[in-house]
């Protein structure tokens, strides 16, 4: 790809980038969030077009106008979010969409399929059984399928997009295995990451991305997390652990005995306690869809609850009403932030008040301030840095990292006593990374309880003063976060229970 | 070979909005204009006649304006529901509903003065039309059940009543002396219940319609200004973000139904009060007004303002309709007319929310030897 240029309006997201892959590389495209590596695989997997630029693919000029042609042409991607059928099984998935011979058939050859999946599986490690539907797979099983589309289609390269960010420490191992395996074969692996230690760990090479511009390619044989990260947002970032301060106080958040349904109904929440101090970080480990998301979405209000309790000071918050958690001073940065933590297409102005317009501040009678709510728009845009050409652009337009901003502006203007964070920064850029992370420090130094949870190692070894470990809706572990490290957390996370 | 592709734009384009329902509109008259030809109609002097009907002769426009109130009334009603994405296909049945109590309490009220009579059918019909309404939001909110079918479903019952009141009982409603026995009809309010005409020189403008453009005047304060239209923009926008913020999701869909019935039972009032002065069962079920109201209110981009600009442009078409047809001009082909207008302007939306590009296919080299070789 030479001197790619790709404009939407109002930004350059790829400002002539070069980038090249070799034949049986790993190579992975690291950025923060906005640098332009979606975009960039978006082209080269024809769902956009390059305004500027060639691409070729093995020396030939190549423009590809829809994901088929690209397909077609031996790229395939494996997008962030699955893109699978749920009541379809396995080989069923693997096939569709496929329009060479037997996926052209007008019946559906079962066991040709079938036949075929196993023996890519087992040549690749990526074992799991054909006929399984989607939705009884785990996540890291549902993207072994998504991998197995690609090489079920004969992709000569594959493209993947932030592949470990559902994954144990222990799957994300297997699947650089697999990665691995494929570039022995003469295949070309693109992954693109901003998780230093993972490009350091299965890429041979870097490109490194920055503001939409190719910053430079570097082996990652010369390469230190300190250098590239270095590269990746143009200055040195601190990398280290939150060393324990002082100043915890009382329990602020009792959690004592919560159980709750998951969505399909069944026990997704199993008896959990803990408690929050005034100024501790409580850490929330494990793999996603261990009951992390039940757990906050319980504690404020979110999802009733079948049993235990909730309370913040002493005073009970009524289970089932996130009015009720909200007055008892829990605020939440949700999971989702685009559809939970903001309404999308309203505007930035709408999402700071959207807890606060009850409040005489923001309205009179039935009446809304609004140009109160404007000038509030306006500070919170200034003082928490937000990108955004102004107060009444829909949030929807905003990039996570700005998005998470406003969510957090919101949250701590209501100066909350306990603070629930899910997956603060999943999928942000490394400098908004350090911004959330540096707002979530200044909470817990101003005698805020925070709650955080996050299936990113990483950040809870950092982040928290201690580190609870949740498997199958249980809490199966404690560790402090100072001397604990990932292999302890991350075999609890995987359900072994660790003799004390 | 060119490809055509259908893209979604990122921004609307603010001349596009023009432009579009008038390119839109253009593409209607060229079609009607082979229509014309082709059944053998002088095109010239049937538009001359189909505008002049409409907006130029003499009381065209007031005539037009008629045809625009209950159309007002019933886009409103789904403009208002669908503003908090809620969709409202019941405002059929809440327009018979605001008929009934509007003319049940004019019955009753039959010696008192117009005022009086105005303020008490008004709020009889909002009454009863908001009751009506809230029946679907109440299924939705509690049992989730979809208000498209459970509305639409209600029309059907709501014109059963309506023809129960007046066929088959001998109601409050229906006229049951000696000289109305041969053929059922309802009993005709007093000449106070009657409601005024604004008249502007030639011009005549229904008080119906003036409390339309009030509604909509309300709707737009609702929306734009207040807590409850906040709440119920965000609760449309993302129902999980408004439980999120802690606001009560399942009121909010009652009452923004019962609302959007409330607005619709008004234009039932406002049927009985400016223009039928009885329950005409007949006259009221006909013409479809409820379902002419989701056009209305889609072609206007469920702007309140909007919603009675379009009211008033296709009631003029309306109005054109029964003036065109004749021996000489049947009325299947004023439908069509009709429908082809719609049909352009719907069809228009698609250009305005997506952009359709010709491109050139890049042909890859190797193609390119086989295909001259």
């Amino acid at each position: 790809m030479r001197g790619i240029t790709k404009r939407f309006p109002g930004v350059v997201a790829n400002d002539s980038v070069d980038f090249e892959a070799c034949v049986g590389e790993v190579h992975a495209l690291l950025g923060e969030n906005g640098a332009g590596k979606s975009t960039l695989s978006n082209i080269l997997t024809g769902l956009y077009r390059a305004d500027e630029g060639e691409l070729e693919v093995y020396g030939e000029p190549a423009e590809f106008q829809s994901p088929r042609e690209a397909l077609d042409a031996g790229v395939c991607m494996v997008h962030q979010h699955f893109r699978l059928v749920e009541p379809f099984t396995v080989a069923e998935n693997v096939v569709l969409g496929d329009h060479r011979d037997i996926g052209r058939s007008f019946l559906l050859h079962q066991r040709t399929i079938e036949a075929r999946v196993s023996e890519l599986g087992g040549r690749y490690g990526l074992t799991i059984d054909p006929r399984a539907r989607i939705w009884q797979l785990s996540v890291g099983e549902q993207q072994r399928v998504e991998i197995l589309k690609a090489l079920y289609r004969e992709a000569q390269i594959l493209i993947l997009d932030e592949p470990t960010a559902v994954l144990t420490p222990q799957e994300a191992e297997a699947l650089f295995e697999t990665l691995r395996a494929m570039a022995a074969e003469g295949r070309t692996v693109i992954f693109i990451s901003h998780k230093l230690h993972e490009v350091i760990a299965v890429a041979d090479r870097v490109t490194v991305l920055r503001g939409g511009k190719s910053i430079g390619t570097v082996t990652t044989a010369d390469a230190t997390s300190q250098s590239l990260a270095a590269l990746m947002v143009g200055r040195e970032v601190e990398i280290a652990r939150r060393g324990v301060r002082g100043e915890i106080g009382d329990v602020v958040l009792e959690v004592e005995g919560l159980s709750a349904l998951g969505d399909r109904g069944v026990l997704g929440l199993d008896g959990v306690s803990l408690t929050v101090r005034a100024g501790e970080v409580l850490g929330i480990a494990g793999v996603a869809g261990n009951g992390q998301r039940e757990l906050a979405e319980t504690i404020t209000g979110m999802r009733a609850s079948t049993a235990g309790s909730v309370t913040v000071d002493g005073a009970p918050v009524t289970p089932g009403d996130p009015r009720s958690a909200i007055r008892a001073g829990i605020a939440h940065v949700p999971e989702d932030r685009l559809h939970t933590g903001v309404a999308p297409s309203l505007s930035i102005a709408s999402n700071v008040v959207l807890k606060d317009y009850r409040s005489p501040e923001f309205s009179r009678g039935p009446l809304l301030r609004l140009r109160r709510i404007g000038s509030r728009a306006a500070a919170m845009i200034q003082r928490y840095d937000v990108k955004a050409p102004g107060p009444d652009t829909p949030a929807r337009r905003l990039s996570g990292g700005n998005l998470q901003k406003v969510v957090l502006a919101r949250e701590f203007s209501s100066e909350p006593r306990v603070l629930v964070v899910a997956a603060p920064t999943r999928g942000l850029d490394v400098g908004a990374i350090e911004t959330v992370h540096g707002y979530l420090r200044e909470a817990a130094e101003r005698g805020v309880g925070v709650l955080m949870i996050s299936e990113d190692l990483d950040e809870v070894l950092t982040l928290s003063d201690r580190v609870v470990v949740m498997y199958e809706g249980a809490i199966v572990g404690e560790v402090d976060a100072a001397v604990a490290t990932p292999e302890e957390v991350g075999l609890l996370m995987a359900g072994v229970r660790v003799p004390a | 070979m060119p490809q055509v592709r259908i893209e979604k734009r990122l921004h609307r384009r603010r001349w596009l909005m023009v432009a579009v329902p008038l390119g839109s509109l253009m593409i209607a008259l060229i079609l009607i204009t082979m229509l014309l030809v082709a059944t053998g109609h002088p095109p010239v002097s049937t538009f001359r006649r189909l505008f002049d009907a409409a907006y130029f002769a003499d009381g065209a426009l007031t005539t037009s304006l008629i045809s625009a109130t209950p159309l007002a009334f019933t886009g409103l009603a789904a403009a208002v529901a669908f503003r908090m994405r809620l969709f409202n296909i019941g405002a059929e049945g809440q327009l018979y509903f605001g008929a009934i109590g509007a003319t049940g309490i004019a019955l009753l009220l039959h010696d008192q003065s117009t005022a009086v009579l105005i303020v008490a059918m008004v709020a009889a019909g909002a009454a009863l039309g908001a009751a009506w309404g809230a029946i679907p939001g109440l299924l939705r909110a509690f049992l989730h059940t979809n208000e498209i079918i459970t509305s639409l479903m209600l029309n059907y019952v709501a014109a059963l009543v309506l023809n129960y009141l007046i066929f088959d009982s001998l109601s409050y409603w229906r006229d049951t002396s000696p000289a109305a026995r041969v053929f059922p009809q309802g009993k005709v309010l007093a000449d106070a219940a009657t409601w005024p005409v604004l008249t502007l020189g030639s011009l005549g403008i229904p008080f119906g319609f003036l409390l339309a453009v009030a509604i909509a005047f309300g709707i737009w304060v609702l929306y734009t200004r207040t807590r409850f239209g906040f709440e119920a923009q965000v609760i449309g926008d993302s129902p999980r973000a408004a439980r999120y913020a802690g606001m009560r999701t399942r009121r909010k869909i009652v009452a923004i139904m019962a609302l959007s019935g409330g607005v619709a039972g008004v234009g039932g009032a406002s049927q009985i009060g400016d223009f039928r002065h009885v329950l005409d069962v007949k006259g009221m079920e006909q013409p479809g007004y409820g379902y002419a109201g989701i056009v209305v209110a889609a072609l206007a981009r469920y702007n309140p303002f909007a919603v009675v600009l379009v009211a008033f442009l296709l009631g003029g078409l309306q109005n054109a309709g029964y003036a065109l047809q004749g021996a000489d001009f049947p009325s299947g082909l004023v439908g069509v007319m009709q429908g082809l207008i719609l049909f352009a302007m719907l069809g228009g939306e698609l250009l305005v929310q997506y952009k359709v590009t010709f491109s050139r296919r890049v042909a890859r080299p190797h193609l390119e030897v086989e295909a001259s070789g």
